[in-house]
């Protein structure tokens, strides 16, 4: 079990090592002077000129280049960004909080009101389980940008009920969260109560309706466990496709957030920042895996037998 | 006499389209043992689930009297069955590794009856636990209360279900086919301990395919088929006189020593010293055997006794990490791929479940094609011996067209031997091939077997955990334990005289097959009679 986890944070910093690299050669395959690159649309001084070359040591041959970026990024040091007149790190870390907020709230909504969905409708009657099946089909149909105009002109513009700009307490949180979590909440329920019905028929489940357990509790105490093992994958996979739901989200929304920055970098070619939310996402990838694989071996005892 | 512990009378449960028991009758006393035998799909199970209620929402369930304890059931409702699941009626299902749940340690699941029923105090549940799995025979109860039922041998978790359905003191037990996946020496062992329940006033009541398996046990035997209770009576009169041709067939299909008398030819299996080691794990220790045309070498031995992995050797699918194996003279190390291809058409293979060895969007016909073309057959040729093969094997063009989840369990293991036989091969290797089928199907697919080998001279290489079919078919056997040879020979003589005292250990767990006649307290089965086409190959 600890060389798995070894093997796990070994493999990590091979992925983290590797969207570095990615984003250092990126940065030398853009046509063009590396400089112009990474000041991307802005203008600067030739004293500013100057100290990008001296701090990307870009007078030095590559491999040093390299090298004295590896470093910077190991200390945190992810450049600076020439439009925003800021440090990158401190760009993103002003963003991340309600990125961040928002991602957790939408996730958690999303696996609570699947997992109520799917306990309540699995082996139900024909119905029940096709209502809920062609709702699901919609929810994952329609596209989340889409979600998010159509919650924002009929709460906010037609009834008034919601905030329609900003990051500000609850309340400007609910639409956001509902278009997020919609998804991801339809792709976990089709997904869950697919896995509840093939475990209620294992015999195991028999056994404990044999001692006197109820229905509801079998699938509660039962059943939900053995369906998490591929609902964490699936959330694993889907924290990806979060975070590209989010761009749409917060700038339909007016929000601030890494979404935000990160169509605002892409835009003004601003090199610096996008560098460094690849890093971010990269990271984010990495730690997701780590604790989707923590979560394996304490939902499943077979598991932490395997090597 | 006293109140039985369940009375039902003109039992009927049906689900939509299919009427599966219709007018069962029984009743279970205190300290007596019910046994009910049946196939599958004779609704045996599903009058064992009416009795808690368990028969689910599709059933319609009418009988003319319910009653549990004296107590009238047929208007429980939810709540009141389920006071009585687990306290009143305990319930083993077979095989505990999926009935138990794979996620919670077994002290759990123990603890979890207890606590349904608040049958005690919180803080004395663990404490009942240990003494549940004490009572079981489970050695250590306070180490293997906390591990998991992977971690369990197939005994000591099929112990420990039985613990967790007995945990409430149960009036009584019902056990479905509990010893069907065990092992036969395991398999005894779990018959002795339903034995010391039954002695300690333990109403049994027994479901299962195998007539021999309840022998030892019950007091009276009812046979189902197709829903109706062909033969109810006492143990002794079912099997010593029994008056269904039915129960006779089911008696007759349990597989005794046959009259073999095959002609050895030219040697095409030769092991020699075969030795497989997975991480550290010694899976086949010097196993050496012979095998000649025309003849069949029983393999035999538990789980883990190294049967597979010889297999798997022989079938050149494992390279030994030490000695040899010949096919027709020719060993498997140093050819090349291509002719391996070529010498793995004289050793073919059916499997225990041929359903997932065929691929289930194959037609019976693209499935013996495929076969055929491994085999060499010229492309015109082919359909002409697809029919020649299932008419070898008793089906008919029939089923050409068929997909494998359309045919019934005989008729799939007809077309997997169909399919063994395309490439005229030398050697068969049978793993388990009729464990998973009924006794009467059991029963038409070792003659099909042995009348195939008459015909055509092939050798088979037959590997099973059960005794009594091995010695129907074997002419040699070889006894596996822990990876070796424990002992290997003539098969008649092994049967009867064993020399190695595991082999003797086998030979006494096969239920019903060892008494004596000096030993009155144990009753004899009739052995299966010399007529070997008794049961007539049929379709389905």
């Amino acid at each position: 079990m600890i060389r798995r986890i070894l093997t796990r944070l070994g493999t990590s910093v091979l992925v983290l090592w590797g969207a570095v690299t990615v984003s250092f050669a990126a940065l030398h395959l853009t046509p063009g002077n590396v400089v112009d690159v990474l000041i991307g649309s802005s203008t600067v001084t030739p004293d500013v000129r100057a100290r990008i070359i001296a701090d990307y040591g870009l007078d030095e041959p590559l491999f040093v280049q390299y090298a004295t970026y590896l470093g910077r990024v190991l200390r945190g040091d992810l450049g600076r960004s020439y439009q925003l007149h800021e440090q990158v790190a401190s760009a993103i870390g002003a963003q991340l909080g309600p990125s961040l907020q928002l991602a957790g709230a939408s996730l958690l909504v999303a696996v609570v009101v699947s997992t109520t969905l799917a306990i309540l409708t699995a082996r139900r009657k024909p119905w029940i389980r096709g209502l809920s099946s062609n709702l699901e089909l919609i929810g994952v149909s329609i596209p989340t940008f889409w979600t998010a105009i159509l919650l924002l002109t009929i709460f906010s513009f037609q009834l008034g009920w919601f905030p329609a700009v900003g990051a500000d307490g609850f309340a400007a949180l609910v639409l956001p969260v509902i278009a997020v979590a919609l998804p991801i909440t339809t792709m976990l329920t089709q997904m869950m109560r697919e896995g509840l019905e093939l475990t209620l028929e294992q015999p195991f489940v028999l056994t404990a309706r044999t001692r006197g357990m109820s229905d509801l509790g079998v699938r509660l105490r039962h059943a939900l466990r053995h369906v998490l093992v591929p609902t964490v994958t699936l959330i694993g996979w889907l924290v990806g496709l979060t975070v590209g739901a989010m761009v749409a989200v917060e700038q339909i929304f007016s929000r601030q957030g890494i979404g935000q920055l990160t169509l605002t970098a892409v835009g003004g070619k601003d090199l610096p920042v996008v560098m460094g939310v690849v890093l971010l996402t990269a990271v984010l990838y990495v730690v997701v895996n780590i604790v989707v694989d923590v979560l394996y071996l304490l939902i499943d005892p077979r598991l932490r037998g395997a090597t | 006499m006293s109140t039985p512990v369940v009375e039902v009378t003109d039992l009927h449960v049906s689900f939509p389209g299919v009427h599966a028991v219709r007018g069962v009758s029984l009743a279970v006393h205190p300290g007596e043992c019910v046994a009910v035998v049946g196939e599958s799909g004779s609704g045996k199970s599903v009058t064992a689930r009416t009795l808690l209620g368990l028969t689910g929402a599709e059933a319609t369930v009418t009988a003319g009297r319910l009653a549990i304890e004296g107590v009238d059931a047929s208007g429980f409702g939810e709540r009141q069955w389920r006071s009585i699941r687990g306290r009143k009626i305990g319930y083993v299902l077979q095989d505990a590794l999926v009935s138990l749940d794979s996620l919670r340690p077994v002290g759990k699941e123990i603890a979890e009856t207890l606590k349904l029923h608040r049958a005690a105090p919180r803080h004395e549940i663990p404490r009942r636990v240990i003494d549940l799995l004490t009572e079981v025979g489970v050695p250590e109860p306070e180490v293997r209360a906390k591990q998991y039922p992977h971690e369990l041998s197939g005994g000591l978790r099929q112990r420990a279900l039985i613990a967790s359905a007995i945990a409430c003191g149960p009036r009584l037990l019902i056990a479905d086919e509990p010893t069907t996946a065990l092992d036969v020496t395991v398999q005894a062992q779990i018959l002795r301990l339903l034995a010391e329940r039954k002695r300690a006033g333990q109403a049994l009541l027994l479901i299962s395919h195998d007539l021999a398996v309840v022998a030892e046990l019950a007091d009276r035997i009812l046979v189902m088929k197709d829903g109706v209770v062909v033969e109810d009576g006492t143990a002794a009169q079912v099997l010593g006189a029994p008056g269904h041709p039915y129960t006779k067939s089911l008696l007759d299909a349990i597989p005794g020593p046959g009259s073999r008398n095959t002609v050895a030819g030219d040697v095409v299996i030769r092991a020699e010293g075969l030795v497989k080691t997975f991480k550290g794990r010694t899976a086949v220790d010097g196993v050496s055997f012979e095998l000649r045309a025309g003849q069949t070498l029983g393999v035999v031995g538990e789980s883990g006794s190294g049967k597979t992995t010889t297999a798997r050797l022989v079938l050149g699918l494992l390279t030994p990490d030490q000695g040899s194996v010949e096919i027709d003279g020719q060993p498997w190390a140093g050819l090349t791929r291509a002719r391996q291809r070529e010498l793995r058409r004289h050793i073919q293979v059916i499997y225990q479940d041929p359903l997932s060895s065929f691929d289930p969007r194959f037609s019976v016909r693209r499935i013996l094609d495929e076969a055929l073309e491994v085999g060499g057959e010229p492309g015109s040729l082919r359909a002409k011996r697809a029919v020649e093969l299932l008419e070898q094997v008793g089906l008919d063009e029939s089923v050409l067209d068929r997909r494998p989840l359309k045919l019934s369990g005989g008729q799939r293991q007809r077309v997997a031997i169909a399919r063994a036989l395309a490439p005229r091969p030398r050697v068969i290797v049978c793993d388990e091939p009729v464990s998973a089928l009924d006794v009467s199907i059991q029963a038409q697919v070792l003659d099909l077997l042995t009348g195939l080998q008459a015909e055509l001279g092939v050798a088979y290489l037959f590997i099973s955990h059960h005794l009594g079919v091995v010695r129907h078919v074997s002419d040699h056997v070889l006894v596996l334990k822990d990876g070796r040879a424990v002992e290997s020979g003539d098969a008649h003589q092994i049967f009867t005289a064993p020399a190695d005292p595991y082999t003797q250990e086998l030979l006494a767990a096969v239920p019903g097959g060892h008494h004596d006649q000096a030993d009155p307290s144990r009753r004899a089965l009739p052995g299966r009679q010399q007529h070997h086409r008794l049961v007539r190959p049929q379709v389905g």
